[in-house]
């Protein structure tokens, strides 16, 4: 079975060198082998997005690539969005307007989030709920998810005016 | 800043107490991907368990070759039933008082069982070793249908049969047929039938309540870890209920339970399908005791799907009867349970259908009788309580339903027919007949008020306008109005009549005051997503008067948290949340007796108010209850023991009642069957309110998985016992897409005999919400001709439905 190649990924800016069987799929690279546990496993088909990260500025679920997909290739995940010195605006609006629950879906949720804001950094509800239907969440109804997705979008706004 | 400048208002809203919508402070961690979730366990030379399962819903074993297994790298081992025999652990006890496989014993009686697990270095070795073991299987006759099933020669369950294939009684009495389960009655047949066949006007209906999934984001998991050199065993696992698991896991295992250690860790949502035991459990903790090392499973989304905890499946035929002016007189409701292969339900043990007794609804109804009969299928095991206290959706959904079905036969308004048979508020505490007391509620000003709110006149004219559109070819397009008026039973319960496998379901809370005026209080739930370190520490901080931000909650580890049943049924708030108001209140006593002491004065010339106790009558003589707890560490007072510390176990005296009146509104199109909810008002009355936020967040959370489980969400199997829902690729799970913007409103009937007038509310959005948006499918087509029509009313039954009607032209 084991078929071991070398892999080298970059993850939240940190270049990762290993071996690894082809086979792997890339969450349990980054939940097992590098101990980045934030990204969860919901159903390993692509449809709940508790995988959810940015590889090469797209939002990709890391339950259905192979390891050796990613291969060379930057890998964001919310342990890269923010933390506790940086808070990225969306870690704070989820807080603020109760957009989580039991946050299973949260980091794959806030991590597609920011690429939504990346791509239409001015959505109106009926945007934001297209953009985040790859991601579910049980617990919530998405009506706060989406408030939290608003108010991320009105702070960065005026925050880049600010800047201007 | 000198305390005297600060005004009452100002030490209330610096509490954070109840009533106010504190954030959550369990966010932090979830929203930085910090939360620590079973799978997120590792432990040093960790071994990775996964099971082999049946492709058969019903066959016998004639032969497990594990050989080839063994052989795959990373492969340790290989259990099967014939290892687990001599440990007398091939079997476990459901919670339902029956018996359930851990692993194939001799044969299969769904698809997906658990036929053998096999231990590995990593998940990947245990797949290739699960693809390695070789079972032979002789296909059986497959049992899909319950009303087939007690008609058939075939013995699914040749354990509960005698000698003579006769079936032996089960847990709850006598049973008719070798797979039949239980017949459980509630209320008076005769005169219920006297009152139904000698009445004005009769409808009858029967509807099926299909078979569904809690499935949250998480599916169900733990790690065992045997430390053979201190006999301790700790389980980590996604446990609803960690205490009874405990005490299941040393009742089977004979591991005495002070040896045994559960920890629920961070929960990715639970609704039920991780409160009771299962197969992985059992199979974890024996390889990590033969292999001596830790050992995790955890379940993929098909395993979960098909093989956890399963929701409903109840085909219930009613008969209600009313006068002509629409004075309802009698409800009968037969039940046909699908349980699947093992009665593994999770009910209160004297409850074999759970509080399907609650059927009556929030009706004065003089006269009731209710039989339901659990029977053996070729399907999972389970019938647990998604989202709802045990059976409460099935009950409401029946009411909801048989009362639109009588508006019909009446030619009512499905509204006013509520009113006039609503229980009036003077009427509390009301004895349904089915037996349940209820405590408290105000039906008439809840309807009254959403009914407004939604301009209910205005809706039925444009709904009859639209009609009229519709039939004049303007519009292929049609409006329904769903409505539901729910009362739910939750907060089990009462010693004296709830139990689950003996264990009452009491809750309990233990407070630590520390000397610098911070706390932490330990309970026996256990959250999922509900926010209980948050809406706890407010109830405490309203009772105890430190801030809720300097008081810890704790739960989820039986070694620490004292003992308590779990969190499923609404139960935290009604039991635990009284057992931490009950303790809170201890601790005031002795802060009261040393406040009086620090101030000189008798115990009773001093009350509490806010955050202190002040002498009375002169209120700049005051302590602190931060002063206090410093004192109970380091004076030495006469006739008090040091320290500051509380326990309570709370046995509740009644269950709680809450309740809400839903209104839908729908466009359907009746040539694609495609549903547009246009508006959906809900109004709760859970009592006093701790969170809003929280609570508010808790009902569009329910009224989601409402939409799901009425608009397409089901269990589905084919003749052959098939699962055809196994992946989120059929079963339906509502996205933001999906998912309407919700209108929340309250009012506020606190339950008389909670400590502070809570009543629980994170499943009423499901229970009521469930047959609101049935009803408005339903409604919209009334005007064709329908009574009623199964759910789930995904799009394509629904075009069937507007195709039967002759819609379609």
């Amino acid at each position: 079975m084991s078929s071991k190649k070398h892999y080298s990924i970059t993850v939240n800016g940190k270049q990762e060198e290993f071996l690894a069987e082809p086979r792997e799929l890339l969450i349990y690279t980054l939940r097992e082998r590098l101990n980045i546990t934030g990204p969860h496993i919901g159903c390993e088909t692509s449809h709940c997005g508790a995988c959810t990260v940015t590889i090469d500025g797209k939002s990709v679920k890391a339950c259905t690539m192979f390891v050796a997909q990613a291969d060379g290739k930057y890998v964001t995940t919310i342990e890269g969005i923010g933390g506790l010195d940086d808070l990225h605006p969306l870690q704070n609006a989820f807080k603020e307007h109760h957009g989580l629950q039991c946050g299973y879906c949260t980091p794959g949720m806030i991590t597609r989030a920011t690429k939504l804001l990346e791509e239409n950094p001015n959505p109106t509800e009926e945007e934001i709920r297209f953009g985040m239907a790859g991601n579910i969440c049980r617990c919530t109804g998405y009506q706060n998810i989406v408030k939290s997705i608003q108010a991320a979008a009105a702070e960065m706004n005026a925050a880049k005016e600010a800047a201007e | 800043m000198k305390d005297e400048v600060i005004t009452r208002e100002e030490r209330v809203a610096n509490l954070k107490g109840m009533g106010c919508s504190r954030k959550r402070v369990e966010d932090a961690r979830f929203t930085q991907g910090k939360g620590n979730y079973v799978d997120d366990i590792k432990l040093d030379g960790m071994l990775f368990g996964d099971f082999v399962r049946s492709p058969y819903a019903h066959a016998k074993i004639t032969n497990i070759d594990t050989a080839a297994a063994l052989e795959v790298p990373g492969v340790l081992a290989v259990l099967t039933a014939k290892d687990l025999e001599p440990l007398g652990l091939h079997w476990m006890p459901t919670l339902a008082g029956d018996k359930q496989m851990v692993l194939a014993d001799g044969k299969v009686l769904f698809q997906g069982q658990e036929v053998a697990f096999v231990v590995a270095e990593d998940r990947y070795a245990a797949a290739d070793g699960i693809e390695a073991v070789e079972v032979e299987y002789e296909e059986l006759e497959v049992l899909i249908d319950p009303f087939k099933s007690m008609q058939s020669d075939v013995v699914l369950r040749e354990d509960t049969v005698d000698e003579n294939g006769k079936p032996m009684d089960g847990a709850h009495g006598p049973r008719t047929h070798h797979n039949h389960i239980f017949t459980w009655e509630a209320g008076d047949k005769d005169p219920t039938f006297e009152v139904i066949d000698s009445a004005e006007v009769v409808a009858e209906e029967t509807m099926y309540y299909h078979r569904t999934h809690p499935c949250p984001l998480e599916t169900c998991g733990c790690v065992a870890s045997m430390d053979k050199v201190n006999g301790k065993l700790t389980l980590w696992g996604t446990f609803q209920a960690p205490h009874a698991i405990r005490t299941v896991v040393s009742l089977i295992s004979g591991i005495e339970e002070h040896n045994i250690r559960v920890i629920s860790p961070d929960i990715g949502g639970g609704f039920g399908n991780k409160v009771g035991a299962y197969p992985g459990y059992v199979c974890s903790v024996v390889a990590s005791i033969v292999t001596g090392k830790p050992v995790k499973w955890i379940e993929d989304r098909m395993d979960n799907l098909m093989t956890t905890a399963f929701a409903r499946d109840y085909w219930m035929k009613g008969r209600i009867s009313a006068t002509k002016d629409g004075k309802i007189t009698g409800l009968h409701c037969h039940v046909t349970a699908d349980h699947g292969g093992f009665d593994a339900c999770a009910d209160p043990t004297k409850f074999p259908a759970g509080f399907m007794n609650i059927c009556t609804g929030s009706y004065d109804i003089p006269t009731a009788y209710l039989e339901v009969d659990g029977v053996y299928t070729n399907k999972a095991p389970g019938g647990v309580s998604y989202r709802c206290s045990f059976r409460v959706t099935e009950a409401v959904y029946f009411i909801e339903r048989m009362i639109e079905v009588l508006a019909i036969e009446l030619n009512m308004d499905a509204a006013e027919l509520r009113r006039i048979n609503f229980i009036k508020k003077e009427q509390f505490p009301y004895t349904a007949a089915l037996g349940w007391e209820y405590d408290s509620g105000d039906y008439h000003t809840a309807w009254d008020k959403a009914l407004k709110a939604v301009d209910y006149e205005g809706l039925r004219a444009e709904q009859a306008q639209r009609i009229e559109d519709f039939k004049a070819g303007k519009t292929r397009s049609l409006m329904g109005i769903g409505l539901s008026f729910f009362t739910e039973i939750v907060g089990a319960g009462p010693v004296k009549n709830c139990d689950i496998l003996g264990l009452g379901m009491f809750d309990s809370c233990e407070i630590r005051i520390h000397p610098t005026g911070s706390a932490i209080a330990r309970l026996g739930t256990i959250s999922q997503g509900q926010g209980h370190a948050t809406t706890f520490a407010q109830i405490l901080a309203s009772e105890i008067g430190l801030p809720a931000d300097s008081i810890t909650i704790e739960e989820g580890d039986t070694d620490t948290a004292p003992y308590g049943l779990g969190t499923y049924g609404s139960r935290s708030t009604p039991v635990a949340g009284a057992a931490t108001a009950m303790a809170g209140r201890k601790i005031r006593a002795k802060a009261q007796m040393i406040a009086a002491y620090l101030l000189e004065v008798h115990d009773d010339d001093v009350e509490f108010d806010v955050d202190r106790f002040v002498v009375k009558g002169a209120p700049e003589r005051f302590k602190t209850m931060k002063e206090i707890a410093f004192a109970a560490y380091n004076q030495a007072i006469p006739g008090i023991e040091p320290g500051l510390e509380a326990v309570s176990y709370y046995d509740p005296p009644n269950m709680t009642y809450p309740f809400g009146a839903y209104v839908c509104v729908m466009d359907i199109d009746v040539d694609t069957g495609v549903t547009d909810i246009r508006r959906f008002y809900a109004l709760d009355d859970c009592g006093t309110r701790i969170n809003p936020m929280v609570i508010e967040g808790q009902v569009h959370g329910g009224l989601t998985e409402a939409l799901a489980v009425a608009l397409g969400q089901e269990i589905a199997y084919d003749e052959m016992g098939n699962v055809k829902t196994g992946t989120l690729m059929d079963f339906f799970l509502p996205t933001a897409w999906e998912v309407p913007n919700y209108e929340t409103d309250h009012t506020v009937t606190p339950s008389p005999h909670h400590p502070i007038g809570a009543k629980g509310v994170g499943e009423s959005p499901h229970v009521g919400g469930v047959p609101c948006f049935s009803n408005a499918v339903q409604d919209a087509f009334r005007a064709f001709g329908l009574r009623h029509t199964n759910m789930p009313h995904d799009h394509w039954r629904i075009w069937k439905t507007a195709n039967e009607l002759g819609l379609h032209g």
